[in-house]
């Protein structure tokens, strides 16, 4: 009985080991800690052509891994975060980003919450301004008359 | 007066925005044009599908306006896509295929089975070309003008209305 229970143990430790290995967890050796964070900067802040709203960092799509290996190699060649990223959106587009470039394409879309906010300003100084005059120059004379009788001071001539 | 129409500011900015959704609501938010538009093909240097000892490159594509279509035997829409692809060489177009992550007997068995459109098969079995071309899904269509510059990318299976749709009228546009 005790040599089928260990035989039987072994074939279920090894299958698990194989469960372990079809999963196929990327192993990556880099060759500093500041090039390791620039990885996953860099594959955190692509967005996976197939799937829609994934990282390529997330994903499990194929094109996400072949996209992985090329920001891996890149990185290993000594190009710069700007040069991957041109790299990777002269193949699969600006779509790719999830920080679009500022470029005369994108001016627009980072420009208007600058526009609002600064606009937003402009308009909440004008209202002030605004009340502040109307407060008083508004009034006519009658009206300022009858204003000084209701807060019972007469208004010396 | 002046005052009173300002009040209605936020609600015409209301209305331009849900014009501006709604409108946008009924397009497939899944395409998006090709970054090669109007870019060389891209330079590659790879045999072909038949002949393992026969090396091609990007003048390939010269001279001709030509469909590369980039396919696999792995890939389910590609078969959908084979009468299609058939039709269009029998309307005389050039016809160039990408055999993409795939192994010499499984593509050669799917053109015997499926049918074989293609004047020659470009075969790429690490991606490389398709890397480099944007592939993300087989299958994909790009249509090359006699220069050798992408003009035309279909993303998806060519179903059999886009032959009049779209594919015919990109060819007799850039055949000119």
């Amino acid at each position: 009985m005790a040599p089928l229970i260990r035989w039987l143990t072994a074939v279920l430790l090894l299958a698990c080991a194989t469960q372990a290995v079809g999963d196929s967890i990327e192993i990556r050796d880099f060759d500093s800690p500041v090039q390791k964070e620039r990885y996953r900067d860099l594959t955190s802040s692509m967005r996976c052509p197939l799937c829609e709203n994934q990282a390529i960092g997330d994903s499990d799509a194929p094109i996400s891994g072949d996209m992985r290996d090329r920001v891996y190699t890149l990185l290993q060649d000594g190009q710069s975060d700007t040069e991957i990223i041109n790299h990777m959106v002269d193949r699969f587009g600006e779509y790719i980003l999830y920080n679009p470039r500022l470029e005369s394409r994108t001016y627009l879309l980072w420009g208007i919450p600058v526009a609002l906010l600064l606009g937003g300003g402009v308009l909440v100084v004008l209202v002030v301004r605004a009340r502040r005059n109307a407060s008083t120059a508004s009034l006519s004379a009658s009206e300022r008359d009858r204003l000084d009788k209701l807060i019972n001071r007469k208004r010396s001539p | 007066m002046k005052r009173r129409l300002l009040l209605f500011l936020p609600l015409i900015g209301f209305l331009v925005l849900a014009a501006f959704f709604y409108y946008r609501l009924g397009e497939d938010p899944s395409y998006r044009d090709s970054a090669l538009i109007a870019r060389d093909f891209p330079a590659f240097d790879l045999t072909t599908l038949d002949e393992p000892e026969t090396r091609v490159d990007a003048s390939l594509l010269k001279g001709e306006v030509t469909l590369v279509n980039v396919w696999g035997e792995w890939c389910p829409t590609c078969k959908q896509e084979m009468p299609q692809l058939l039709e269009l060489e029998d309307r005389g177009i050039r016809m160039i295929g990408v055999d993409y992550r795939d192994t010499r007997k499984k593509g050669r068995q799917f053109l015997n089975q499926y049918g074989d459109p293609f004047e020659l098969n470009i075969f790429d079995p690490d991606g490389d070309l398709g890397f480099d071309l944007g592939v993300y899904g087989a299958p994909e269509t790009f249509l090359v003008d006699a220069d050798g510059v992408i003009r035309y990318h279909h993303t998806g299976y060519i179903k059999p209305e886009d032959i009049e749709d779209t594919i015919m009228p990109e060819v007799e546009k850039w055949r000119r």
